[in-house]
């Protein structure tokens, strides 16, 4: 394959074409097929970047840290894909909005991948601005009141996030102008090499707001208001992707960031300010997950959780740091769209989202219920699934470095622990209460339901137990990108 | 550049006009008379945006003020008020917070933005900091104006006027590369936000527009 073919373009453009197609087709199954077929095609593409050169490309760049994260999207994007095929025949979608469902679904993909691959921070700014509105319409979608609302607080606090990333992207190139020469003042590389000729006050202004802006967008306390709502409507596929890839964007987009404002050795430690924000949102969560009665929200209280670890992780830095950051945000993802996938197949049989309503799965649909038991154990954090191992690291270089954070970081942990093993067991062990909705006949779940769930959970014992050599590198490498 | 020089004092000019209107803002008591103020302030911001790109010579910015004048200060503002005409929305504008402290903490914000900004921008240029300080109070204030008025649509231009401040930044970076494509970037996600409120008919369904009855319908009571 030749040098200048810009295969970064080409995986943001074959989704968007896709949705341009899928925004033609009238019949319902085609439509989830060809869907299927686009997403196929886009993760098959992406595959192709394994063999591509490492840098900077125009306005995109490849390396060993949104590497991962790319190929991981596509993959998920491919088996949400399928996921869905099985599962919107329940979804009681009008043919309009499961249009418009497959159009946001792509158009989501296609910005995902410019927002993971984008060089310059503009780029990367409407990349994430693209994923947020096509993900409003996608929560939105039913129409109900609740969905309206979450869509609503969705838009303005996210549009409000999105505008402060903007303000500090300003800034950065403010800060960045009277050192950069002819170059692009919003490129990360750029930025990267002149940072520390920069004013630091500039640049602690800048990242104060893209922490800020970013951070809403990843789900970070104190603006996580909008993700618990978000995640709570929707076709289960938005929370899905939601939870994991859009909170990986932006995370990454903060860690970028981070890895600028950083080389300058005179500006507030940004990892410092990080690490309060991950944290902050590791122990919110970690009380809050005790008041949920909405499983979708539960878990959506849980990828706060998640990425304050991986913020955390990110914060104290260094190679372990970001090593443990990195594969959490891997973990989390694969995990976390597991047991959303499964959840959705819960409240489809059950016609409610409540835990309460949700009990007993693992008598009413053995299957189901079993896949779930294992998809919330990974979720939790225990052995053997790549959580366990993310979170091992993190506390181990946790107590190595910064041993005061091991108390608050600890107390997290457990309390988050115990309150998904508390809600494992409700959901799948306990008795089908009295007001539990009688199962609606024989369990009818097929391969794309069941299928998903237990690909994700295999690659996430995979990452967990036997992390491949090449992949280790990679990771490895990948601290040092940003570190 | 510096104070009693044309350029500078016209940008300074037209950014003081802007935080001017974004406190007018704020203490309207109408929602249409609301909807003329930002009209105004996107008039102003296009005149910001013209004038910088005529003294930096950057014919880009030319492109910036013609979307902001037509989309800011005429389309969105004439689409607003025909919505709060068709949809028959509340006249008045019940803040969460009274007018009066609304504009004591907007004078803080004011004062907040100026002790950020200028004691860590000594090294940029005088008209680049300023800009910014300017820039930094229109956002603050269009955030103060989202946090304290329940109305969506009062939210809505909170917004907008905090978007127009970003813009202000924007052009006052001399050089910033993608100006024209990020402002038009942050303007779709505005006029998404009004079709937004149009076509799920927030009203029809709540019978106000008053955000905080969509409190009960968050799923998760009792």
């Amino acid at each position: 394959m030749p040098a200048e073919f810009p295969l970064a373009w080409a995986l943001v453009f074959l989704p968007w074409a896709g949705a341009a197609l899928l925004g033609f087709l009238p019949r319902e199954r085609v439509a989830a097929l060809v869907n299927i077929g686009v997403s196929a095609a886009s993760f098959l593409l992406a595959l192709l970047l394994l063999a591509e050169p490492v840098g900077v490309q125009g306005w995109t760049r490849l390396d060993a840290l949104n590497l991962p994260l790319v190929l991981l999207s596509f993959l998920i994007g491919l088996t949400t894909a399928v996921y869905s095929y099985g599962a919107l025949a329940a979804e009681t979608l009008d043919p309009l909005r499961l249009r418009a469902f497959h159009v946001a679904f792509q158009v989501f993909m296609g910005a995902q991948a410019l927002a993971l691959l984008a060089d310059n921070l503009g780029v990367m700014w409407v990349a994430i601005e693209i994923a947020t509105l096509a993900s409003v319409l996608m929560v939105g979608l039913h129409g109900t009141p609740a969905a309206i609302e979450a869509a609503w607080k969705f838009f303005i606090l996210c549009g409000v996030g999105i505008a402060l990333a903007l303000l500090g992207t300003i800034i950065l190139s403010l800060a960045a102008r009277p050192v950069v020469g002819e170059e692009d003042a919003l490129s990360w590389a750029v930025l990267r090499e002149v940072a520390a000729r920069c004013d630091p006050g500039v640049l602690n202004l800048a990242f104060v707001f893209l922490l800020v802006g970013y951070g809403t967008k990843a789900g970070l306390v104190p603006l996580h208001a909008w993700l618990p709502d978000a995640e709570a409507e929707g076709p289960i596929a938005i929370s899905a992707v939601l939870s994991g890839l859009l909170l990986n964007a932006a995370l990454q987009a903060v860690v970028r960031v981070k890895a600028v404002v950083g080389a300058h050795p005179e500006t507030v430690p940004p990892g410092a300010l990080l690490l309060a924000f991950g944290l902050a949102s590791v122990l919110v969560a970690a009380f809050a997950l005790w008041r949920r009665r909405d499983a979708r929200r539960f878990f959506a209280w849980s990828s706060i959780l998640h990425m304050g670890l991986a913020a955390t992780g990110f914060g104290i830095g260094g190679p372990a740091g970001h090593l443990a950051g990195l594969l959490h945000m891997l973990g989390h993802s694969l995990a976390k769209s597991a047991v959303f996938f499964g959840i959705g197949a819960a409240v489809r049989l059950r016609g409610s989202q409540r835990i309460a309503d949700l009990g007993g799965l693992c008598a009413s649909y053995p299957a189901l219920g079993w896949a779930l038991v294992t998809g919330i154990l990974a979720v939790a954090g225990l052995p053997p699934f790549a959580l366990f191992a993310s979170e091992f690291l993190l506390v181990t270089e946790v107590a190595a470095t910064h041993p005061w954070v091991i108390l608050p970081l600890g107390l997290g942990l457990l309390v988050a622990v115990a309150a998904k093993i508390h809600t494992l067991q409700l959901l799948c062990f306990g008795d089908p209460g009295p007001g539990t909705p009688p199962a609606a006949g024989p369990e009818k779940l097929h391969w794309p339901s069941l299928g998903p769930i237990w690909l994700h959970l295999v690659l996430a014992l995979l990452l967990g137990v036997a992390l491949p050599g090449p992949l280790r590198a990679m990771l490895g490498e990948a601290a040092g990108v940003v570190g | 550049m510096g104070f009693g020089q044309l350029p500078y004092d016209v940008a300074h000019l037209l950014g003081g006009a802007m935080l001017l209107l974004s406190f007018m803002l704020l203490y309207q008591r109408r929602v249409a008379a609301v909807v003329s103020v930002l009209a105004a302030q996107g008039a102003v911001l296009a005149a910001a945006a013209a004038w910088q790109g005529f003294v930096q010579g950057a014919p880009q910015l030319y492109l910036t003020a013609l979307i902001a004048a037509v989309a800011k200060a005429g389309l969105i503002p004439f689409a607003l008020r025909w919505m709060i005409r068709k949809l028959a929305l509340a006249r008045g504008v019940d803040p969460a917070l009274g007018i009066g402290p609304s504009l004591v903490a907007g004078v803080g914000l004011v004062a907040l933005a100026i002790m950020v900004t200028l004691p860590i921008t000594t090294g940029a240029q005088a008209l680049a900091r300023e800009d910014l300080a300017l820039a930094l109070s229109v956002v603050l204030l269009g955030m103060l104006m989202m946090i304290t008025r329940r109305n969506a649509i009062l939210q809505v231009v909170g917004l907008m006027s905090l978007e127009n401040g970003l813009v202000l930044a924007a052009v006052g970076v001399t050089g910033m590369p993608l100006v024209v494509e990020l402002s038009t970037a942050a303007l779709v996600m505005l006029v998404l936000v009004v079709a937004g409120v149009f076509t799920f008919q927030i009203r029809g369904r709540f019978d106000s527009l008053d955000t905080a009855l969509l409190h009960p319908h968050r799923g998760e009571e009792g």
